[in-house]
Order: structure tokens, then C-alpha cells, then sequence
């Protein structure tokens, strides 16, 4: 087993009198597909905002690349390599693909665009994807099918040279073979080294790509297992809670005592 | 991998390739253009379809329409509104809009005219106060909208009424003021010397050739495909024969004296100049894209790092500044100022962008489109204003062509599916 890129130590993050993460021991390596599944409020989307650097952690320690990291602007976190891909893909339907990919970085020659280098990287990037889809990196977003958005707004990651990228229910409007193209995307990006973070209610996705799955259950982790050493029946159980690993207690939400979860 | 069938489209190219969509020769760059022009994609194709129709039919019913007297007054009539189209294009991208746009170049110009005729301030320093106003004004307007966060409908309504107002006490009621400088008088009111035409001419196909060289050069370096050469060879031709045209015409003496009167108007490199500039800016320039970005997902932008208040602060103040230009031509055109100047011409130029082709809801257009639009709206006062009919009908006619030209667009975008799909 490699070294982590990511390690989460005890990480907790409330809202006022609700504990939102309750201690979270996480691991991400590079060339695994770690998907992250849970119920609604589970607090995959607390977990995601701090390691984007969105909405930084209260406690806990975050360690990449095994040295102490504080995440706490979006730009840190994206200056080490980590970049996500948000569930409304953040596209501008008027520009085509690589001005999409390029947006906010774009690559300049005697102060104007050199649209032939960035045109030849983003062809390259998708290339290396193996993106097959695409006809023309000039096609508008607008004319792009979903899947496609999401290759795009994948491959944008990839061109930012993302080491950890965290896929936001990446599949969650697409059909059954828009679906199959992004898990494709996704096994990819993991054969690159990426350390892919997979955020998804599916689990026939999880099971077809993903290496290890973590299930969050209320605020804290379940369990973080490989895909190969469990089964569809449990992780379910992990979810909904009706089903707990050996040695796992369940506690509260609130710190206001309700008499009732125990 | 079989797909649905939006991505089932047969394979153009070997497998794995990703094209730039600009392959094959003539015939498939027609084929390709066509295709985008059916898809919705129609620039501004219907204004100028609207250009020709309406010069052939003005042409026919009236006998002064075609004469080279007409054609370059058109050129000055049609200065103020082209000027006016191109500064709103720089906020209309944004999806925002700039209400006040006319009556800022009217407080500038009162500020201007006031302060040289009366305070004898010199021209120069007082023009330049002037331009401070618009810039000033973009300022203010920027500051509330993409700070503040006022709509920009709201910002630039409560200016466009102040404004008449500041105008009418900086002016006083029933003021009017002569333009004394002759400098500023000639823009409208003079024309260049028969060889300078043609020397523009050679200056436009030089840059439109050098730059699709240049383009040629970094993509080639770069290793992507190139539009085969025949599209520059044409465009330029078009250029050269259209461009020849034009100054030929201005070029013939058009005075119904004995002193000649010819050349191409001086106000034609004015605004080609601006044009070329304010294009340069959006095309080329990251704040340009950033424009084209925020009106396309403002959220998209700011994820990706854009200063998305920054780009609209400024794209208010070139309006703003551009549209002091605007009204500077207008001055010049009539030789005085009074307390209405801008008051309503600021919906006509809101009408020449829509009529050339940008949309209202930001992301779409280019000043081309603007400039083009203006030329409809200016053809349609001209050539209505030959057959000797009453203003009445001008407005109506402009009315119902700007909704024909917003119900071509609304009706291709229709057809090329919104967008949205998934």
C-alpha cells in the first residue's frame, strides 16, 4: 500500500449546537478511487467543504502528503493539488471547450491569447482521458450533452494538474451510457495516479469503479473498506444504520440531549 | 461504446482524435458555417440580410437614396448610433444594461460646452473633463452594481432621470450652446483627402491580413490545424472589393457647387478605430473573455478565479466613456448643445445591439454586431426621411423591426434547442 496523499485525523466540524462531523479518520491515495457514500446528512458535503477549503474543519488534523496542512481557502487547497468538481459543473454555455478549460488561467503570447497552444493542450488532455465523444474542442458547451459537460469540467481538473480530485455525484443526471462514460473518465484519471474522492448514492457506480468505499453515517465513519472485501448487503446497512462493523458505537447528533439515539 | 444518440454522431476522424472543427477545405468550411448559421448560431447574418433589403428597397423608391451625397451623410448620421451600440455591447455582454448611457454624454457635453464657452477653458481640458464625466459615471454605475449590487436597471434608470436634470441645471432651462471649436466640428463636417481613403484601405487589409497570418503562425507552431488559406484569401478579397467600393464612391465629388466636395467622411477611421480596438479587447484579452464568461455563469467565473466585480466595474466605465464619444459625435453633427442631448436616443442603441445580434441576456455578440444594427436603424430614419414621411413612421418602422430581429433570435434559439439539455 502506498502512502496516503490525504489523511484526515479526527476531524470534527459543528454548526452551532450540531455536530456535523464527529471525528472523521480518512485516507485518499493516489491511483485509488475512494468513493464516499452516505445518507442525506451525513455530512459528505461538510467533509468535501474542508478539504476544498471552502469551510475549514474546527478540530482535527489534515495531513498531505504526511505533512500538517491548514485548508482554508479554496486557493490552498487547490495550490496542493486538490480540486473538485461540483455537482452544477460551473461551465459557461456561451464558450467553447477550451475556453472552458482555460478560464481563469489562460495562456498568453506577447500579451493575447495563444489559442493554438491551449487549444493543443486541451485536445491533449481529453486525449490522454481517451475521450472519444467530443468532436471538436471548439463545440460550444451549450451543444454538449451532460456526460460530456462532465468530461469537460473533469478534464479541466486534470489540465489544472489536480492530484486529488473530488468528483460531486458526478453521475447523478446522466443516463445509463453517459453514466458508463464517466466511470470510464473516472478509471482513467485513477490510472494517472489521481487520487479520485467519489461522492455517490449509486452503488452499482461505487462497486463497478471504486477501490475503497467510506460510509458516513450521522457525522461519523462507518467504516472505510476495500470494495473487494465487502458486499453491496453491508454497506447498505452502514447507511442506513441498521447494520454496524464490530467495535463501532453510534453517538448523538446534538449536544442537547434528546434521550433518543442511543 | 455506443452512446445516446446526441454523442452517436459517426466518427469524423480516426479514433481518439479530437478535432478543432475547422478541417477540410472550402467546402466543408461552407458546409460547417451553414450548419452553426441553422443550429441558431446567426450572428449577424439577418441584420445585414435587413441592410440589403432595406437599400434596395429605399434605392427604388427613392431617387436620392443611391447618390454619393447620401451615402456620406449616412456615414455621419449614423456615427452617434454606431458609437452609442458599441459602448452598450460592453455591458449588454454582461447580461446588465446601461439606461443612462445618453444622458451621461449629455451632462459631459453640457459640463464640456459650459465650461469652454462660457469659463473659457480651453477646449482640450474641457473635452477631457467631459470624458472624466462618462468615466466618472461608469464608475458610480459599476460601483452599485457589482459592489453594491443593485440591478443595473434600477442604478442607471434613477441616473438616466437625474441626469436629464443635472443637464438642465448645468445648461439652465431652455439654454443652448453653439460648438466654437472647429477641431470638434470637423469630425462630422469634413472629409479626408481622396488618397487617405485609399490609404485606410490598405491600412484594413494590412492588419485583417497581418493578424490572420500572426493567428496562422502561433497555430502551426502550436501543431493544430489552421482554416485552409482560401477562407483569408476571400475574406480579404471581400474586404478589398466592398472596402474598394465604398471609397471609390466617397471619393467622387458630391458638391453641388464649385468647390469639390470628397473623400471619405473623417468621422469613418474614427469609429473604425474604436471598433477595432474595443474588438482587440474582447477577443484577445483575458478581460475580454472574462466578460464573455461572467455573461455566460457569473458563478462559473468567480469559481474560476475571475475578479468578476473588476471586469464589470470596468466594463460599465468603457460604456460610460464610449458613450461621451457618442455624443461628442452627435454634438458635432448638430452644432450646439442643449439640456436634451442623449435623452432618447439610449433605446436606439439599446435596439441597433439587439437588431445586430447580441442578446439582452448576456454572453452573446460582438461590437460588429452593434455597429451593423445601428446601420439598419440609420438607414431606416435616412431612407424614411428621403421619401418625406412623418417621424411617425420612423418610429413605428424601428419598433417593428427591432422585434423582428428579436423574434429571429428568439426563434433560432429555439430551434438549436436552448442549451439546458441533458
Amino acid at each position: 500500500m502506498p502512502d496516503p496523499i490525504i489523511e484526515l485525523v479526527g476531524v470534527k466540524k459543528s454548526f452551532g449546537p450540531v455536530s456535523v462531523l464527529k471525528g472523521i479518520d480518512l485516507r485518499v491515495y493516489p491511483g485509488k478511487v475512494t468513493a464516499l457514500v452516505g445518507d442525506n446528512g451525513a455530512g459528505k458535503s461538510t467533509l468535501i467543504k474542508g478539504l476544498a477549503g471552502v469551510q475549514p474543519y474546527d478540530q482535527g488534523e489534515v495531513l498531505i502528503d504526511g505533512v500538517h496542512r491548514d485548508l482554508t481557502t479554496p486557493r490552498e487547497a487547490s495550490a496542493l493539488g486538490i480540486e473538485v468538481v461540483y455537482q452544477d459543473l460551473a461551465l459557461c454555455d456561451n464558450l467553447d471547450i477550451v475556453q472552458n478549460m482555460f478560464l481563469g488561467r489562460e495562456e498568453l503570447s506577447f500579451g493575447t491569447f495563444d489559442e493554438g497552444r491551449m487549444e493543443k493542450e486541451a485536445s491533449d488532455t481529453l486525449r490522454s482521458l481517451s475521450v472519444r465523444t467530443v468532436k471538436s474542442v471548439r463545440q460550444r458547451v451549450s451543444s454538449l450533452s451532460g456526460g460530456q459537460r462532465q468530461t469537460v469540467a473533469i478534464a479541466r481538473a486534470v489540465l489544472k494538474k489536480a492530484r486529488v480530485v473530488i468528483l460531486d455525484e458526478p453521475t447523478a443526471a446522466l443516463g445509463v451510457a453517459q453514466t458508463e462514460q464517466v466511470l470510464n473518465l473516472v478509471r482513467r484519471l485513477s490510472e494517472q495516479g489521481v487520487a479520485v474522492v467519489l461522492i455517490s448514492h449509486n452503488l452499482a457506480d461505487v462497486f463497478e469503479v471504486a477501490d475503497d468505499v467510506a460510509v458516513l453515517y450521522l457525522g461519523q465513519l462507518v467504516a472505510q473498506v476495500e470494495v473487494s472485501q465487502t458486499t453491496r448487503d453491508d454497506v447498505v446497512g452502514y447507511i442506513t444504520g441498521t447494520k454496524t462493523p464490530p467495535g463501532f458505537t453510534v453517538q448523538e447528533t446534538s449536544t442537547i440531549a434528546t434521550g433518543g439515539a442511543e | 461504446m455506443t452512446t445516446s444518440s446526441k454523442d452517436a454522431a459517426p466518427p469524423l476522424m480516426g479514433e481518439g482524435m479530437i478535432g478543432s472543427g475547422i478541417e477540410g477545405g472550402l467546402g466543408d468550411q461552407i458546409r460547417g458555417w451553414w450548419q452553426r448559421v441553422r443550429s441558431g448560431d446567426m450572428g449577424a447574418l439577418p441584420a445585414i440580410g435587413g441592410l440589403v433589403v432595406l437599400g434596395a428597397l429605399f434605392s427604388i423608391l427613392s431617387p436620392f437614396f443611391l447618390t454619393e451625397r447620401n451615402f456620406a451623410n449616412l456615414m455621419n448620421q449614423a456615427a452617434t448610433l454606431v458609437m452609442l451600440g458599441i459602448a452598450l455591447v460592453f455591458v449588454l455582454l454582461l447580461g446588465e444594461i446601461d439606461l443612462s448611457a445618453g444622458v451621461t454624454g449629455g451632462v459631459a457635453m453640457a459640463l464640456f460646452v459650459v465650461l469652454n464657452a462660457q469659463f473659457g477653458v480651453p477646449w482640450p481640458l474641457a473635452l477631457l473633463i467631459g470624458f472624466a464625466v462618462g468615466f466618472g459615471t461608469g464608475a458610480l454605475i459599476g460601483f452599485f452594481v457589482a459592489r453594491v449590487g443593485i440591478p443595473s436597471f434600477v442604478v442607471t434608470l434613477g441616473l438616466f432621470l437625474g441626469y436629464q436634470g443635472l443637464a438642465l441645471l448645468i445648461i439652465g432651462d431652455g439654454g443652448l450652446y453653439r460648438l466654437q471649436v472647429p477641431e470638434l466640428v470637423a469630425i462630422q463636417n469634413s472629409n479626408m483627402p481622396v488618397w487617405a481613403g485609399w490609404a485606410l484601405l490598405a491600412v484594413m487589409l494590412l492588419i485583417s491580413g497581418g493578424t490572420s497570418w500572426w493567428d496562422r503562425r502561433r497555430r502551426t507552431r502550436a501543431g493544430v490545424p489552421n482554416r485552409t488559406i482560401t477562407v483569408v484569401w476571400i475574406k480579404l478579397a471581400a474586404l478589398a472589393v466592398i472596402g474598394g467600393v465604398v471609397v471609390y464612391v466617397l471619393n467622387q465629388n458630391r458638391g453641388q457647387s464649385v468647390v469639390a466636395v470628397e473623400g471619405v467622411p473623417v468621422i469613418v477611421p474614427i469609429v473604425l478605430t474604436v471598433l477595432w480596438l474595443g474588438t482587440f479587447l474582447l477577443d484577445r484579452t483575458k478581460f475580454g473573455r472574462y466578460i464573455y464568461a461572467i455573461g455566460g455563469n457569473k458563478e462559473a467565473a468567480r469559481r474560476s478565479g475571475v475578479k468578476v466585480r473588476l471586469v464589470m466595474w470596468w466594463a460599465f466605465v468603457i460604456c460610460s466613456t464610449l458613450a461621451v464619444l457618442s455624443a461628442l459625435f452627435s454634438v458635432a453633427r448638430v452644432g450646439s448643445v442643449d439640456a436634451t442631448v442623449g435623452r432618447e436616443i439610449v433605446l436606439s442603441g439599446v435596439a441597433a445591439a439587439v437588431v445586430g445580434g447580441v442578446s439582452l441576456f448576456g454572453g452573446r455578440g460582438r461590437l460588429v454586431h452593434a455597429a451593423i444594427g445601428a446601420l439598419v436603424i440609420a438607414v431606416i430614419t435616412n431612407g424614411l426621411g428621403l421619401l418625406g414621411l412623418p417621424a411617425g413612421i420612423n418610429l413605428l418602422v424601428t419598433g417593428g423591426v427591432l422585434i423582428l430581429a428579436a423574434t429571429v433570435d428568439a426563434l433560432s434559439r429555439l430551434r438549436s434547442g436552448g442549451g439546458s439539455r441533458v
